[in-house]
């Protein structure tokens, strides 16, 4: 941890104007770091915030955005640039893998002319060069070369995740975020997926931000991770702390609540409720409506999140540091 | 069935509460409507018979009387009161486009949900139907259907006639448009499960499938209507009308073939013409908004996601 | 294991037909044949939930489908109570035409005792994957729970009919029920909906429930509710359960037993505890190994399947799994291998296994 960490997110906060309806804040007060060569998993339910996280760090998001706190690229607030610098960084240094990407192929041009094209139109290098490029991406992802003339319908869709991977990678980032990059691939699928990002990962030396529902996955890919709940970061701290010592109520019904194939156990949990809706937020803490062990103040006081142990941190109130 | 009027009532109040701040559609509505009261009230409005001819002190008819000279509209070639038989000519115009949409719209209806639901064969054949009135050009044909008719002297209104040939001849576009939306429902999931449930056709065209085409249908009439008016217009104006009740478009005929034009008598001919515009620039505000709003995939926002009800003491009794 | 099973499927068969091209036409080329349901066959007893687990494309939804009666079979048999499903008013509900209309309704089949296609539907109800799609977007709650008994005619007077609605949303754990009769689907939360898509199915106190995937498209926090409510269902109503399902996860403490099926065949029956802590497949073990365990401190040995499986038109000889197995031998390629039975309730479809039990 010595390392200098390549991406500090701090107190990021983005909230979304509705016309005629005020604000909706989508996060509030996000913090965490990405070191090289690490995967750091966001995780959560729908409507959590993990997708606006990342395309908060990369404003991909429409303009009646508003994103404030800071986003530290190797020490430079990337939330500061002009839209043209950000270009300079997006996809070059900080690539993406949208979820649900694998079916934005175009359906009538070849995968390989795809791939080609995103880096040609970057102006990255000449035309014969870029080609050289595709079949080496191509071949990094685990796609015979030439295979590269085929179209996205030939084209299963394990292998079509596999091509939107390459085409992240095209310009050597030295982050990918990946938004639920197995979410509707069948479980083997998922794992041959999974395992091409660990290799990838170690080839490149790259820094993996996972967005998952997943706590399996997260388990098995995952250095540090991020709960998220409501737009807040619940819990964060390294993987093994997380799914072995819980201190966020949260986190604790969460994992109870994941079947766990390993140890099947009589009967799984439940959190009573539905995760609340960005534009209808509870005044304190986001989980008191669903918590089990509320005290009187988390209805009115949103706890801070706090270092309960050397990086892990918790926002409860049960929680000391 | 208390409730289900609560409920209509419920959904009308909801859907007013959106549709009011729509300008488009506000506007569409009151071109609409104000066409239809004035059709309505028409007797309330002129105090005038709409085939008198108006007489100067003299007694001789006040032929092409200007509005200054007469009324708010002036007189025609015969001397009688346009404004008269503008309003008059609203009942004709919009019944006929009335009558006429809603035949269209019943056939379109019906062809389209036969054809999407059923496939096969019954699709085959209406939709075939349907292609072969969709080459043919219309108002030829019509013409052609009008002047025949008429040659028949059959015992029937000449109105009657206008009515049925234009309703049935312009359901082919809805039928095209309700099928597609019919071949698109009957896929989704609600729809299986009540032929999981044991539902016959009848019970899913009904319950499932009618439902969902209703803001489409609704839409669609409104649209028709302006469609079933322009053609009621032009076959009146090229003299298919019927002489004893004029509707705009006959107004426009008679202009035509007084040499209003040429006579300067703009009061003859611009009031009908601008009153065919009038309504049908209502019916297509007005039904463009309603294709939008009555569409739930297109007003939903993204961030606000499901209306939700609260959590309830009964949630988690099982976990 | 002597009671009479409520639900007995054998040799169930679902293919269907690929479309034909006009060259196909002129060429008199036969057309292709899907097998997505091939020659399956299994019991289940009464108040049990047996899991059918397995990737997609294996079958596990048309076998579901088929089930319920929104496709018609193929061939094999389907017993419901030890009776026969009238095959005449299936087809007619079906609104289908059956692919080979020989293979229905053999003579032997047609001297068991019918239960009317109408009654079956009675007694059999489906729960579908998509809570956001499975409900009518224009009906009210109510309409929507009450339309069984609507359809089948079976709650006299508006009293009656109330009184179940109520019944079914309280047992579905909607309560106060009436609450919710007069909602919209999209006022609830995708839980909730899932829930009235329950009472829906309980409200005519079926003996069998199918479901497809009920809680894959539910968050974590949702899903185990779900889950819990399908067991007191069981528990409480004695209803036997078909669990269609891809998350394995799901299935370890869910199920009493398990299938596993691989291309339209099942390559592993027995009691989950059996399948999941012995399983003698080697599809079932890659499968097992790969399901992401919540836990960072179990490092797995885990086998991964190369590629994907393959188009069930053009099937593999043989074996269907050998392309892919890591096991496979010569003879994999040329037999297809018949059940093994490894306990009273455990069996395989393997030559590997068969090989070692010899």
């Amino acid at each position: 941890m010595a390392e200098m960490p390549l991406l500090q997110v701090r107190h990021l906060t983005t909230e979304f104007l509705l016309p005629g309806k005020g604000a909706a804040r989508a996060l509030e007060d996000v913090s965490f770091d990405v070191y090289p060569g690490q995967t750091i998993g966001l995780v959560g339910e729908s409507g959590c915030g993990k997708t606006t996280v990342l395309m908060s760090i990369l404003r991909l998001l429409p303009t009646q955005a508003q994103i404030s706190g800071r986003v530290l690229f190797r020490g430079l607030d990337l939330l500061a640039l002009s839209e043209r610098q950000m270009r300079e960084y997006r996809w070059k240094e900080i690539a993406i893998v949208f979820q649900g990407a694998m079916n934005a192929l175009n359906p009538v041009m070849s995968v390989g002319e795809q791939i080609c094209e995103a880096i040609t139109l970057h102006g990255l290098m000449p035309r014969r060069e870029a080609e050289a490029r595709t079949g080496e991406l191509l071949e990094l992802v685990g796609i015979p070369k030439e295979r590269g003339v085929q179209y996205p319908f030939q084209y299963s869709g394990g292998m079509r995740q596999r091509a939107m991977i390459a085409m992240a990678l095209a310009c050597s980032p030295c982050i990918l975020f990946a938004d639920e990059p197995t979410t509707a691939l069948d479980v083997m699928v998922q794992a041959q997926i999974l395992e091409l990002l660990g290799n990838i990962q170690r080839k490149m030396g790259l820094a993996i931000v996972l967005v998952t529902h997943d706590l399996g996955v997260v388990a098995e890919m995952c250095d540090m991770v991020v709960v998220m709940y409501g737009g807040k970061v619940a819990e964060y701290g390294p993987v093994d702390r997380i799914f072995n010592n819980p201190q966020h109520p949260y986190t604790q019904k969460l994992l109870e609540a994941f079947p766990d194939l390993a140890q099947p156990v009589a009967s799984l949990a439940s959190i009573p409720g539905a995760p609340p809706r960005l534009s209808e937020l509870p005044p304190g803490c986001r989980f008191a409506p669903r918590c089990h062990v509320c005290l009187p103040q988390c209805a009115s006081e949103a706890p801070p999140l706090l270092e309960i142990a050397p990086g892990h941190f918790s926002a409860c109130h049960l929680c000391k540091s | 069935m208390r409730e289900s009027w609560l409920l209509f009532w419920r959904n009308l109040r909801e859907f007013w509460r959106v549709f009011r701040h729509n300008r488009m559609g506000m506007i569409g509505a009151f071109l609409l409507l104000s066409a239809v009261l004035i059709a309505l009230f028409a007797p309330f409005l002129s105090p005038y018979e709409p085939s008198l001819v108006i007489r100067d002190a003299t007694g001789r008819g006040l032929t092409f009387a200007p509005p200054a000279v007469h009324g708010p509209l002036g007189t025609d070639d015969a001397g009688r009161d346009v404004w008269t038989q503008l309003v008059y000519g609203a009942r004709i115009s919009l019944l006929v486009g009335l009558l006429a949409g809603f035949i269209a719209m019943f056939i379109g209806s019906l062809l389209g949900i036969l054809a999407g639901y059923f496939g096969g064969w019954i699709d085959t054949l209406i939709m075939r139907v349907t292609d072969v009135l969709l080459v043919i050009p219309d108002l030829p044909l019509m013409l052609v259907l009008v002047a025949t008719l008429r040659q028949m002297e059959l015992k029937i209104s000449p109105l009657v006639v206008l009515i049925l040939v234009i309703g049935l001849l312009y359901w082919t576009s809805t039928a095209r448009l309700v099928r597609s939306q019919v071949l698109s429902i009957k896929e989704r999931q609600f729809v299986a499960r009540a032929r999981a449930i044991g539902a016959g056709h009848f019970h899913i065209i009904r319950r499932h499938i009618l439902p969902q085409l209703m803001p489409l249908i609704v839409a669609n009439t409104v649209l028709i209507l302006s469609t079933a008016i322009l053609i009621e217009s032009g076959l009146s104006f090229l003299g298919l009308g019927d002489p004893t009740q004029p509707s705009w478009g006959t107004m426009l005929n008679f202009a035509f073939d007084r040499n209003a034009i040429s006579n300067g008598a703009w009061w003859f001919y611009l009031p009908p013409g601008l009153a065919i515009v009038w309504v049908s620039l209502g019916c297509v505000l007005l039904g463009n908004v309603l294709e939008e709003m009555l569409n739930p995939r297109l007003t939903a926002h993204h961030l606000e996601g499901d209306v939700r009800v609260r959590p309830l003491e009964g949630e988690g009794a099982y976990g | 294991m002597t009671q009479e099973p409520l639900l007995l499927v054998e040799n169930l068969r679902k293919y269907f037909p690929v479309g034909q091209s006009l060259g196909d036409l002129l060429l008199r080329r036969p057309p292709g044949l899907i097998k997505a349901v091939d020659d399956v066959s299994f019991t289940l007893l009464h108040g049990e939930i047996l899991a059918i687990v397995g990737e997609s494309g294996c079958g596990k939804t048309t076998i579901a489908r088929t089930l319920i009666g929104l496709e018609e079979e193929t061939g094999g048999k389907i017993l419901f109570n030890g009776r026969q499903i009238g095959a005449r008013e299936r087809r007619l509900q079906a609104g289908l035409v059956p692919l080979e209309s020989g293979a229905i309704g053999t003579r032997e089949q047609q001297s068991l005792p019918r239960l009317s296609f109408k009654q079956f539907r009675q007694q059999a109800q489906m729960i579908f994957q998509d809570p956001y799609e499975s409900l009518n977007p224009r009906a009210t709650i109510f309409e929507i729970v009450a339309e069984p008994l609507v359809v089948h005619g079976l709650a006299r007077g508006r009293a009656e009919k109330i009184q179940r609605v109520r019944n079914a949303l309280e047992d579905a754990g909607l309560r106060p029920a009436e609450e919710y009769f007069l909602r919209y689907p999209h006022e609830l939360s995708g839980g909730q909906r899932q829930r009235v898509v329950i009472a829906g199915a309980m409200v005519l106190e079926p003996k069998l429930l199918i479901a497809d995937e009920p809680v894959s498209m539910l968050d974590v926090s949702i899903r185990a509710e779900i889950l819990n409510l399908l067991h007191d269902l069981r528990n409480k109503r004695g209803v036997s359960i078909v669990f269609i399902t891809h998350d394995l996860g799901t299935v370890a403490y869910f199920a009493d037993r398990l299938a596993v099926m691989y291309l339209g065949r099942i390559v592993e029956i027995g009691r989950t505890a059996e399948v999941l802590k012995n399983p003698q497949h080697p599809y079932t073990r890659a499968l097992l190994s790969v399901v992401p365990v919540p836990n960072p401190r179990l490092r797995r040995e885990r086998v991964i399947l190369q590629g994907e499986a393959p188009n069930p038109i053009h099937l593999p000889t043989g074996c269907r799994f050998h392309p892919r197995c890591p096991l496979a031998m010569d003879a994999c390629r040329m037999t297809d291998p018949a059940y093994v039975q490894l306990s009273a309730t455990h069996s395989t479809a393997c030559l590997r296994v068969e090989s070692t039990a010899l």
